[in-house]
């Protein structure tokens, strides 16, 4: 188990979002979180990432609890890309990717080759080679994620988590996003944790699915273990048919209406 | 918004290495135009001296009258604008950064009303007459005031002080100073006396003891706000990129309320109210530097330096014989320079 959250109590103030969680991600894999709006499945993320402490339970990170961990050492092994990131004005590509280099920084060893090579990689891997001196408000959407996305690979981490990295883009933008996960996946090895909202592309794109209601994980497993029409009742009130996706061969859920929870 | 429609901008030649040696450019033009700032400064005045005057004043004085006007009266004055300008400037670029909010300035902090406060209550109480005894009180009440606010805006917080804290407990004390500061000067002629010539802000008559008295305060902030520069770069993408970056932000903001401190604190107790400064420069420097704070900082410096000193400069020549106070002038060039900006230019949202 690379990242583990053991018996994890999360919330805002008094108010308890997640309670008595555990949850491990396995090194090299695609893991995808679903579950209805407000079902804590951010929250789970941000708390993977040192971005949230638990009340309660903790987070270990390769056997080793999160929070007593330098957090300059945790940013070199584990990337986060929370939702709806934004930047100043007239920040450009690069500079914003050149950005994600910090955790490998000193404050009197600013910029060096490998920071230079690491910046180019993930320009590249994006494909915005090109587009690396233009600001980033002058970005298409799509281009403004693939930008966010390439910051959080130049910090060169095995592991990433994206929390909604598909929000507000177009089908064939989020395609795009998804493919490009894939690759990181496919290609360099890295662990992929994310938070989707779309549950045909979240069965097309993962190793596995982990389906959260209220705070608990109700399932885990393969896509086609996970997306079954009882578990999209149990989750989402929704009356639905899984058929086979005729392109991928992985779940596809045709909604018919929601209904009331049991 | 699609690519397609996105206007064509010609990608900047040379990439990064072009883009650095463009900035170091700037900088030493920056650098150029302060050196003409102080040249005017030492040689302009009620008696304007001539520049060879001036070098056989720095060089060689025999105590002819213009040696003494130069090296007693302009050199301090010059110097004391230079570091005030500079200080400020960095304050209100680091201010703006922390805020995320292009209308902070230094004052937000407290440091104005504290230094106001304690310099009032050393004439009233312990009956100081001396600049150079207030200036001790002003920082000490800079200081103390700034340390209050940070200590109220964490209270009730997760994780340190928020910008909303920050501002919330800043606009308070300053209130609350201010209130108990006019209730003083109200009952004491002679604090009232050198309230209202502080308020205005001036860097005249300061001699050189002065300049030794905030040059370690300044020097200290400086140092504090280069090395929290790259952190305010992190922290402009929002706390929770920060974080997920490495960045410590309690300890990254505290790192900034302390040079906005020292570095704010220090020219509001020699100079008085100029905090104008620090709202204006930062908006000035950022069309030349873009929102890189390694860049932002160091351009805001040269520029505030630049302001002041020129317009101290014009304050002395227009009333001749008598002069503006450089507060006085600096609002009324300043006020409507700046609205001409941001309405031509939106300014950067940050």
């Amino acid at each position: 188990m690379r990242l583990q959250a053991v018996d994890v109590r999360l919330g805002y103030g008094d108010r308890v979002v997640v309670d008595g969680l555990d949850l491990g991600i396995e090194a090299g894999t695609v893991t995808t979180i679903i579950g209805p709006n407000g079902c804590g499945k951010s929250t789970l993320l941000r708390a993977l990432g040192r971005l949230l402490k638990p009340s309660g339970g903790e987070v270990l990170l390769d056997g080793k609890r999160i929070d007593r961990m330098p957090t300059k050492e945790v940013a070199r092994i584990l990337g986060v890309l929370p939702q709806a990131p934004t930047a100043p004005e007239g920040l450009t590509v690069a500079d914003l990717v050149a950005r994600g280099r910090h955790p490998h920084q000193t404050w009197y060893r600013q910029w060096s080759s490998d920071d230079e090579a690491a910046v180019g990689e993930a320009l590249s891997m994006t494909g915005l080679g090109d587009l690396g001196e233009r600001p980033l408000d002058e970005l298409s959407g799509g281009q403004r994620q693939r930008a966010w996305i390439s910051m959080a690979l130049a910090q060169g981490t095995d592991l990433l988590l994206l929390d909604e990295p598909t929000t507000f883009l177009d089908l064939a933008h989020q395609i795009e996003v998804l493919e490009l996960v894939r690759r990181l996946h496919g290609e360099l090895g890295r662990t992929v944790v994310m938070v989707l909202h779309d549950l045909n592309l979240a069965a097309r794109y993962a190793d596995r699915l982990v389906a959260m209601r209220a705070g608990k994980v109700v399932a885990a497993g393969t896509p086609s273990e996970v997306l079954t029409e009882s578990l999209l009742a149990e989750v989402f009130d929704l009356d639905a048919k899984v058929i086979e996706d005729p392109v991928a061969g992985t779940p596809l859920v045709v909604p018919i209406g929601t209904r009331p929870h049991a | 918004m699609s690519t397609a429609l996105a206007p064509p901008r010609p990608p900047a030649p040379g990439g990064v290495r072009a883009t650095y040696r463009r900035r170091l450019l700037v900088l030493a033009g920056l650098f150029a135009a302060l050196m003409v700032a102080v040249v005017l400064s030492v040689s302009t005045g009620a008696k304007p001296v001539p520049l060879p005057e001036v070098w056989h004043a720095i060089t060689a004085p025999t105590g002819t009258e213009n040696d003494i006007i130069v090296r007693s009266l302009r050199i301090p004055r010059t110097a004391i604008g230079v570091l005030a300008g500079i200080a400020l400037g960095v304050a209100g670029a680091l201010m703006q950064g922390h805020t995320r909010n292009p209308l902070a300035d230094p004052g937000l902090l407290g440091v104005t009303q504290g230094a106001a406060f304690a310099m009032v209550l050393s004439i009233m109480v312990i009956g100081v007459t001396s600049l150079y005894g207030y200036i001790w009180f002003g920082l000490a009440g800079a200081l103390i005031a700034s340390v209050g606010v940070f200590a109220l805006g964490m209270v009730g917080g997760r994780g340190g002080p928020t910008p909303v804290t920050l501002a919330l407990a800043g606009t308070a004390v300053s209130a609350f100073l201010y209130a108990l500061t006019s209730s003083m000067v109200l009952m004491d002629e002679q604090a009232m006396d050198v309230f209202r010539f502080w308020q205005a802000g001036s860097i005249a008559a300061r001699g050189g003891d002065v300049v030794w008295q905030v040059l370690p305060f300044i020097g200290a902030g400086l140092l504090l706000a280069l090395i929290n520069a790259p952190g305010l770069n992190t922290l402009s993408l929002g706390e929770d990129v920060a974080r997920a970056l490495g960045q410590n932000i309690a300890v990254t903001r505290a790192v900034g309320v302390a040079a906005v401190t020292l570095l704010s604190g220090a020219s509001v107790a020699a100079c008085g109210a100029l905090s104008f400064v620090g709202l204006m420069v930062p908006h000035l420097a950022r069309p030349l530097s873009g929102p890189d704070h390694r860049w932002l900082l160091p351009y805001s410096g040269l520029m505030g330096a630049c302001a002041l000193l020129l317009a101290d400069v014009v304050g002395r020549v227009v009333a001749r014989p008598g002069e503006l106070e450089v507060g006085v002038v600096l609002a009324l060039l300043g006020a409507p320079f700046f609205v001409a900006l941001v309405r031509r230019r939106k300014p950067v949202r940050l």
